[in-house]
C-alpha cells in the first residue's frame, strides 16, 4: 500500500507518454515488418476492401536482388562515406583554428553554425542552383564561380553523374552538418584542463606527443558521439535529396526516396520492407551506443 | 610553430617571452577562417542576389552578379503565388499554427517525463527511460507505413483534420524522446535535498513539481521550445507524407519545394525568395537565441 502511494503517483504522471511512444513506436514498427512480410502490392488491399496473404520474406529478397534497390544501398554508403569524412573534418578543423582564440570569434562560430537553423528543403533550393550541370558557356552555378576563378578544370555535372551523383548532395549535407560538429569539438577543446597541457609541457612533449597522447584521447568520447550522430542522420537523408533532385532522378536515389515512391504507387508491402531494412541498419549503429551510454550511466 | 605559442600563452608558465616576437600563426589562421566564412556564406549571397534578379538578368554568364535592375518580382510572386505556383504567405501562417501548440504541449510532456524520471523515481525507472529514448533513434520510415493507416484512421474515426492538426499530434508524439531527454538532463542537476526538503513539509509529487521544479524550469524550457520550434519547422518528411495539398493544407516546406520543383526551367528568383521568407522565422530565433538553440544541440547529442 505504501508503495502504490509512493510509486503510484510518477507512473500515472509518465503513462501517457509511456502510451504515445509504444504505439507509436513499438506497435508501429511491429505492424511495419507485419505489412512487410504480406502482398500488400495495390491500394484496395491496403484499405483491406482486397485479400492480401502472407508471404514471409519474399519482398526483402526481391528489394535485395534488385539492381535499381542496389543502386540505393550503395548511394547511401556513398553519401554516407562522405557525409560523415567531410564534416568531421572541416567541424575538427574549425574548432581547432577557433580553439586558439581567434579574433571575432564569436561572429566565426555563429556563422559555421547557421547552416542547421535552415531546413534542408530552404538549403537545397539555393544549392540545386549550386549544382547545376551545365558547362562551358550555358554553365551557372559553382561552374560558372569556377570558370571566373580559374579552376575550369573542375567544372562538372554533380548529380547528373549516374555513379557518383549522390557524392554532390554529400556537399550541401556537410555544409549544413560542419558547424554541428565544430561546436562539439569546440566544447571538447575547451574541456581539456590547461593543467594537463601545461603537464605535457613540462614533462617536454613536442607538439605532435601533445596531440597524440592528451588532446586526442581527451576528444574521443566527442568523436565518437559526433560520429554517431552523423552516421545516423545520414541514413535518414531523404529532404535535401527530395528539393535538390527531387523524387524520380534514378542517379541520386536512396532507400527513403524509394520508399516514398513505392508508398505514392501503392506498394506498401516493399515500402514497409525498406522502412524495416532502414532500422535494421540504424540499429546496428545505434544499439552499441546506447549500451555503451547506459553503461556509462551506471558508473 | 603557430600552435606552439598560443598554448605558451595560454598556460603562461613556461617561461618563454611571447611577446616579443611577432606570432604568424595568428593572422594565417585567420585569413584560413576568413576564407571558410565566406565559403559558407556563398549560398547566402546567391539566394539574396537572385531572389531581386528580373526576367532580364537570366542568361548563365550574369549568374553571379548583382541584378541590372534590383526588382521585388519574386517576392511578391513567392509572398502571393502566381497561376501554378501556391503562394508562401499563407503557408507560413499554417506553419506558425502547427509548431506553437507542437512544440507548447511536447515541451511540458517532457517536463514532466524527465522530473519524475530523475528525481521521482520508480522501479526499473531507468528502462523506462532507454524504452522512451529509443524513439528518438529511430528511422520514420521504419514506422511510416502503418502511421499512414492510423492517421488515415484518425482523420475518420476522431475527425482530426487532414494537415497541420494531423501533423501537431506527431510532433507532439515523436517529440517525447528528446524533450524528455533535455529535462531528465536539467533536472538531476537539480538538488535532490530541494525534492526530499519538499517531500518531507508534506507536499505530494504534483504539489512538488509544481512549486518546486517548475519555476527553476525556465532556463530548460526556452532549450526545448527553441529545439522543438526550429525542428517541427524544418521538417518535411512528416509534412510531405501528412500535410495534405500545398496550396491550402500544408505546412511551409512542403509550398516551398512545391514551387521549387515548379519554377525549376523558368525562374530561380521566386524559389531563392521563398526559401529566405521560409527560413527567416528559424533564423531569427538563432540570431537572437542563438545561445540556447546551442545548448539544444549539445543536450540533444551528449546523452547522459
Amino acid at each position: 500500500m505504501r508503495k502504490l502511494k509512493r510509486y503510484g503517483p510518477p507512473i500515472l504522471l509518465i503513462s501517457p507518454s509511456l502510451f504515445l511512444i509504444g504505439l507509436f513506436v513499438y506497435v508501429l514498427i511491429f505492424s511495419s515488418a507485419q505489412t512487410s512480410m504480406t502482398d500488400i502490392y495495390t491500394n484496395p488491399q491496403f484499405a483491406g476492401t482486397r485479400p492480401h496473404t502472407f508471404v514471409w520474406f519474399t519482398n526483402f529478397i526481391d528489394l535485395l536482388k534488385d539492381g535499381d534497390f542496389q543502386h540505393s544501398l550503395k548511394n547511401l554508403l556513398l553519401y554516407t562515406l562522405v557525409f560523415i569524412t567531410g564534416a568531421m573534418f572541416f567541424g575538427f578543423l574549425w574548432a581547432w583554428l577557433l580553439d586558439k582564440r581567434a579574433r571575432f570569434e564569436g561572429v566565426f562560430r555563429s556563422v559555421f553554425l547557421f547552416p542547421m537553423a535552415v531546413s534542408s528543403v530552404a538549403a537545397g533550393v539555393v544549392w540545386r542552383w549550386l549544382l547545376n550541370s551545365n558547362v562551358g558557356d550555358r554553365a551557372t552555378g559553382l561552374n560558372r564561380l569556377f570558370q571566373m576563378v580559374g579552376l575550369d578544370f573542375l567544372e562538372n555535372k554533380w548529380t547528373n553523374n549516374i555513379s557518383f551523383g549522390i557524392v554532390a548532395v554529400a556537399i550541401p549535407a556537410i555544409w549544413q552538418m560542419s558547424g554541428y560538429i565544430m561546436a562539439l569539438f569546440l566544447a571538447g577543446f575547451r574541456g581539456i584542463p590547461t593543467e594537463l597541457r601545461e603537464a605535457a609541457r613540462v614533462d617536454g612533449a613536442n607538439e605532435f606527443k601533445l596531440y597524440r597522447y592528451v588532446i586526442f584521447p581527451q576528444l574521443s568520447p566527442v568523436a565518437l558521439s559526433a560520429l554517431i550522430i552523423l552516421g545516423h542522420m545520414s541514413l535518414k537523408v531523404f529532404d535535401l535529396i527530395m528539393a535538390i533532385t527531387g523524387a524520380k532522378f534514378y542517379p541520386t536515389k536512396v532507400p527513403a526516396v524509394d520508399m516514398y515512391n513505392l508508398m505514392t504507387e501503392g506498394n506498401f508491402a516493399n515500402a514497409a520492407a525498406v522502412g524495416i531494412i532502414l532500422l535494421l541498419v540504424v540499429l546496428v549503429l545505434i544499439v552499441p551506443y546506447l549500451i555503451h551510454t547506459a553503461r556509462g550511466d551506471k558508473r | 610553430m603557430a600552435v606552439d605559442t598560443s598554448i605558451t600563452q595560454r598556460s603562461g608558465d613556461t617561461g618563454r617571452i611571447v611577446g616579443k616576437r611577432f606570432d604568424w600563426g595568428r593572422p594565417v589562421r585567420f585569413i584560413i577562417l576568413l576564407f571558410f566564412l565566406i565559403v559558407v556564406l556563398i549560398p547566402v549571397y546567391v539566394l539574396l542576389v537572385t531572389s531581386f534578379k528580373g526576367i532580364g538578368d537570366a542568361q548563365a554568364v550574369r549568374a553571379w552578379d548583382l541584378p541590372q535592375v534590383w526588382t521585388l518580382e519574386n517576392w511578391k510572386s513567392a509572398w502571393q503565388g502566381t497561376p501554378g505556383l501556391p503562394a508562401v504567405a499563407p503557408a507560413l501562417a499554417r506553419t506558425a499554427l502547427m509548431v506553437v501548440p507542437a512544440a507548447i504541449i511536447s515541451s511540458f510532456l517532457g517536463s514532466m517525463n524527465g522530473f519524475v524520471l530523475a528525481r521521482w523515481r520508480f522501479p526499473y525507472s531507468n528502462i523506462v527511460f532507454t524504452l522512451l529514448l529509443f524513439g528518438m533513434f529511430i528511422p520514420y520510415q521504419a514506422v511510416m507505413v502503418p502511421l499512414y493507416r492510423l492517421v488515415l484512421s484518425m482523420q475518420t474515426t476522431l475527425h482530426l483534420g487532414v494537415g497541420i492538426p494531423s501533423l501537431i499530434v506527431l510532433h507532439v508524439i515523436y517529440g517525447i524522446p528528446i524533450t524528455t531527454l533535455i529535462f531528465r538532463n536539467y533536472y538531476e542537476s537539480v538538488p535532490q535535498e530541494l525534492i526530499e526538503a519538499s517531500r518531507v513539509d508534506g507536499a505530494g509529487m504534483l504539489r512538488t513539481y509544481a512549486w518546486v521544479v517548475l519555476p527553476i524550469s525556465i532556463p530548460s524550457f526556452v532549450v526545448v521550445l527553441i529545439w522543438q520550434f526550429t525542428s517541427a519547422w524544418n521538417d518535411y518528411l512528416f509534412a510531405v507524407y501528412f500535410g495534405g495539398n500545398a496550396a491550402s493544407q500544408a505546412p511551409v516546406t512542403v509550398t516551398l519545394n512545391t514551387i521549387a520543383q515548379g519554377s525549376m526551367l523558368a525562374n530561380y528568383g521566386a524559389a531563392m525568395a521563398g526559401a529566405l521568407l521560409a527560413s527567416l522565422p528559424t533564423l531569427i530565433v538563432y540570431i537572437f537565441l542563438g545561445k540556447y538553440f546551442v545548448g539544444g544541440l549539445m543536450s540533444g547529442s551528449v546523452k547522459g
